[in-house]
């Protein structure tokens, strides 16, 4: 299959959204994510109808209808599994996966953490809207400890993960975090993902206007946001808050944020390395109250993708042995009766 | 008869048919005797059926009753249908596995042990008081009692092994006894040995040496009086191998993913019995053939309908408790309409059950087992050589018809063998799978006028992008609808897409007379036992005859008619009662059940005493 020629048409955000009304509620963060994705897609070279996305259950999971490429919506926590098959048989598609907080880290869980792992080259985009929103309000594993909600009318005892140190620890090759307003940022982390080879793990933190307006106001509203995150640059000191002057540095294998001045300079501060995932898994262990929410990519590796590897052992096993179905039938011990 | 030269005038007697059981510790080697001894019979020319019958321990303690492991083998001048109900011989290696496997002996059986290893400690992990070998107790057989581990050692002594590696060449000993005694060639066995451990001489040399020591034995001693011959069975000319049923299901997707000039994806979780169609089709790469080792029952059947939307031949393995939680993921299946096979080698359940132990109780979870009205195509295999042919079919009616179909197989056929006439690949039905590429006039529901079947458009294919998922489609465009009478219309047309399938059975085969007594309706890993005992019933003068259904879902369009022209029906089946049900609801049919649950199959004494119960006019249990 080629890849789009000068002769065709060059592809726009419009040749990717689809006939299907949009059903989000008005106002979710959930626009603004589709928005940015149907603007990167044309701009990465790839004919149309090799996208595939996936999702599963979940408001998030309702993407693949608005998105004019292959679809398929599949059940609750399961398109890492239905991604995984896709991607192993027809290395040649762009898989994405669209996945929520629920869908993928409580019913699916099992499956994300073995996607990771094995490093298929597909995306993750995981909305992380810390609520159950289809369900209509139900707290889920990243709702902090206390969250009041229909389920939990007294708060919530449940721990919660965080996304971003559970894909390190599942052994990720590329995490990432971006904001669903936070439109440029998110279209390059978008790109980003596309372009590394393995399973790249993007959460967005998204806004349900519904059930848990607000989640991540402190990254949101410009009165705070600059103060409230911190953006990773690789080779880049770890620097954040409006006026760029303060950092992270490193003290007893502690961080700790630090003002500039007084003898503290940039060269004190701890600077992202995107290729080192025990510092990636020390800055996910960052955020509030006390530290900003880091955005950006937290890690990026190469590592061999389990969909190459297995088309390999396929190709070299052809090479070495053709097949041959009559050998094949034919094979041990035979007797002939006449 | 001449004195002295015993070894050459020891008299040979005929016999039609031996069932042999192999019996010793897990760790003894036992199924790698019964399959040279089977290896044997079958270049003899005999028919036969096996059985394995291992434990869930992989090594429970050495000597325990636990522990024991069997392979039995049915074999003769004439038809073999199962692998036999009471033993001829059997050979048990030490004090646990003569308990557990003597009451299954003949009277007048033969009976042979290792003496030695009827010591104090064995015979107290195996729960005897007194030794059997002296107590009388085993009166009743003709006992030969072998020094097996002191001869074999002795054949080995100048090879400078350990006592143990010693010790784990008595198998073959065993083996060549029993190949004297029943002239069986030993060859094969040695080839086997020589490839087995090519990398290690010295256990080639060993192994050898305890099979030729245990043939000469058998030869030479003054303990046999006689040796038997078994004639060649009569087989339809072909060229035949020895095959498993799950040899032959892994076979039978390869052969129909060939075929179709398609991928072959498998995605599977290791379940007990299934484990060795994953082993085995994962050797066969250069088939094209995908294997992916999943993280769980789920990712598994996931995985499979995730390559079957990418255009594969798509197909997940399992037994009763994987079955239970792909159920959610079949239901997606039939609702995005994309073909791919469901195995179930069934096993006793329910939970964990008895995962070694054979079953067919898992018949109405495939027929029902899923949220909301789920109808899918249900296949089961006969035989074990029959698993090849239904796993093949179960392929062709997936893409043909766009939908999931299950196969259900059973831990008796898994792990049984038969005799399997090698089919000429040419002359295997074909295949065929077409992809739409054409946009002109597409919608992702648009159905064949025959089939009612969707197209199967994979990704990749331009201008035809679509969606599909697992809400309820608009008829035709496949976009999300609620409204209440496509649903209905969609729920319908999906009944009568399966429905549909009738069409592809074949009429259906009546072994018998076509009208009588009695009616045999059986299904699945009873054929065996079903047939002899209907044959066994015609010669005594019986009006009785056999139906086997391999296609449970749709039935076959004329069962109905034949069901009625027998004044009773009888269905044996391992479970408590499945398939009768289903017959007496689609039919009203006064069908009655005959169900055994003991992790065993059938023995055909057992039907036969049922039928002859029933022909004198003892009518039966029905369903409670």
């Amino acid at each position: 299959m080629s890849a789009p020629g000068a002769s065709e048409p060059k592809l726009g955000k419009k040749d990717f959204v689809s006939d299907q009304d949009v059903r989000w509620c008005p106002g979710c963060g959930d626009y603004a994510i589709l928005s940015q994705v149907q603007k990167v897609l044309p701009e990465l070279g790839i004919p149309r109808e090799r996208f595939v996305f996936v999702s599963g259950i979940g408001c998030s999971s309702r993407f693949p209808y608005y998105v004019n490429t292959y679809g398929f919506h599949s059940i609750h926590g399961r398109a890492p599994a239905i991604a995984t098959g896709l991607k192993a048989s027809r290395p040649e598609l762009s898989v994405w996966i669209v996945t929520g907080d629920g869908d993928a880290l409580s019913i699916g869980g099992n499956h994300v953490i073995h996607l990771l792992r094995r490093n298929l080259d597909v995306n993750v985009l995981l909305f992380n809207n810390k609520i159950y929103g289809l369900t209509k309000g139900q707290y889920s594993p990243t709702s902090e400890v206390g969250k009041i909600t229909k389920s939990t009318p007294i708060g919530s005892v449940d721990h919660p993960f965080d996304p971003i140190a559970l894909a390190l620890g599942a052994e990720a090759s590329f995490v990432a975090r971006s904001v669903d307003v936070e439109t440029r940022h998110l279209q390059d982390i978008v790109r980003r993902a596309h372009e590394h080879r393995g399973t790249s793990f993007v959460e967005i933190l998204q806004n349900c206007n519904v059930f848990n307006d607000g989640a991540f106001a402190d990254v949101t509203e410009k009165a705070t946001k600059a103060d409230h995150t911190l953006v990773l640059e690789h080779g880049k000191p770890l620097v954040f808050g409006k006026d760029r002057d303060r950092g992270i540095r490193l003290r007893n294998f502690q961080p700790e944020v630090v003002q500039l001045g007084d003898g503290v300079t940039e060269a004190d501060l701890l600077v992202h390395d995107e290729t080192n995932p025990a510092l990636a898994y020390l800055i996910a262990r960052l955020g509030p109250p006390d530290f900003p929410t880091p955005i950006g990519v937290f890690t990026a590796v190469e590592r061999p993708c389990y969909d190459a590897a297995l088309g390999q052992q396929i190709a070299s096993a052809r090479a070495k042995n053709p097949p041959d179905l009559r050998a094949l039938l034919n094979r041990g011990d035979t007797w002939t009766v006449s | 008869m001449a004195d002295g030269v015993a070894t050459l005038a020891k008299p040979i007697e005929e016999r039609d048919a031996i069932v042999i059981r192999f019996a010793g510790d897990s760790g003894d080697g036992m199924q790698v005797t019964g399959m040279q001894f089977t290896t044997g019979s079958a270049l003899a020319g005999n028919d036969l059926a096996t059985l394995p019958d291992f434990p869930a321990e992989i090594r429970a303690p050495a000597g325990t009753l636990a522990g024991v492991s069997a392979f039995q083998l049915n074999f003769s001048s004439l038809p073999v249908f199962t692998p036999g109900d009471d033993l001829d011989v059997l050979v048990a290696m030490n004090p646990a596995a003569l308990k557990t496997n003597v009451e299954d002996l003949k009277a007048g059986g033969i009976l042979i042990v290792d003496k030695e290893s009827f010591h104090e400690q064995n015979l107290k992990k195996a729960g005897y008081d007194h030794n059997p070998l002296t107590d009388g107790s085993l009166a009743r057989y003709q006992l030969f009692q072998i020094d097996v581990t002191k001869l074999t050692t002795a054949a080995l002594q100048d090879l400078g092994l350990s006592a143990r590696s010693v010790f784990r060449c008595r198998n073959f000993f065993c083996l060549g006894v029993t190949s004297w005694l029943y002239h069986r060639p030993i060859e094969p066995a040695e080839q086997w040995i020589r490839d087995k451990f090519r990398k290690t001489p010295e256990l080639v040399e060993a192994n050898v040496r305890a099979l030729h020591a245990g043939y000469h034995f058998s030869e030479n001693a003054e303990l046999f009086a006689v040796s038997y011959s078994v004639k060649p069975a009569v087989i339809p000319p072909g060229r035949y191998r020895n095959i498993t049923g799950n040899t032959a299901t892994a076979l039978g997707f390869v052969a129909a993913a060939h075929k179709a000039k398609r991928p072959l994806f498998l995605g599977s979780y290791p379940i007990t019995p299934a484990s060795d169609v994953l082993h085995e089709l994962s050797t066969l790469k250069q088939f094209d053939v995908y294997t992916f080792q999943a993280e769980d029952e789920i990712a598994g059947v996931g995985a499979a309908l995730g390559a079957a939307f990418g255009g594969a031949i798509a197909i997940t393995t399992t037994s009763g408790p994987g079955m239970n939680l792909k159920a959610e993921t079949i239901g997606l299946a039939l609702a995005v309409e994309l073909p791919l096979v469901i195995t179930d080698i069934q096993r006793a359940g329910p939970s964990t059950g008895m995962p070694t132990k054979t079953e067919q109780a898992d018949l109405l979870m495939a027929m029902y087992g899923r949220h909301g009205e789920a109808p899918v195509p249900v296949l089961a295999a006969a035989t074990p050589a029959d698993c090849f042919t239904m796993a093949y079919e179960a392929v062709r009616i997936a893409v043909k018809y766009m939908t999931p179909v299950i196969l259900l197989s059973d831990g008796f056929l898994a792990n049984g063998a038969e005799p399997w006439p090698i089919p000429d690949p040419d002359t295997l039905p074909d295949v065929p799978v077409t992809f739409r590429t054409d946009p002109g006039g597409f919608f992702p529901y648009v159905r064949d006028e025959e089939s009612l079947s969707r197209p199967w458009v994979i990704p990749g294919t331009p201008g035809l992008e679509h969606r599909i998922g697992g809400l309820e489609k608009e008829y035709l465009t496949g976009n999300v609808s609620y409204a209440p009478t496509n649903h209905e219309q969609m729920m319908r047309v999906r009944a009568r897409k399966v429905a549909g399938i009738v069409r592809e059975i074949p009429p259906t085969e009546v072994f018998g007379p076509a009208d009588g007594e009695l009616l045999l309706v059986g299904w699945g890993g009873t054929y065996g036992s079903i047939r002899q005992a209907t044959s066994q019933l015609q010669a005594a003068g019986h009006r009785v005859a056999h139906v086997h259904l391999r296609h449970l879902n749709p039935l076959p369009a004329d069962l109905e008619s034949i069901l009625g022209r027998y004044r009773r029906v009888l269905v044996p089946e391992i479970n408590l009662g499945q398939l009768v049900r289903l017959l007496r609801a689609e039919y009203l049919v006064d069908a009655i059940g005959f169900n055994k649950v003991q992790g065993r199959p059938f023995k055909v004494a057992e039907i036969v005493a049922r039928c002859l119960k029933l022909l004198n006019g003892e009518h039966g249990e029905v369903p409670s």
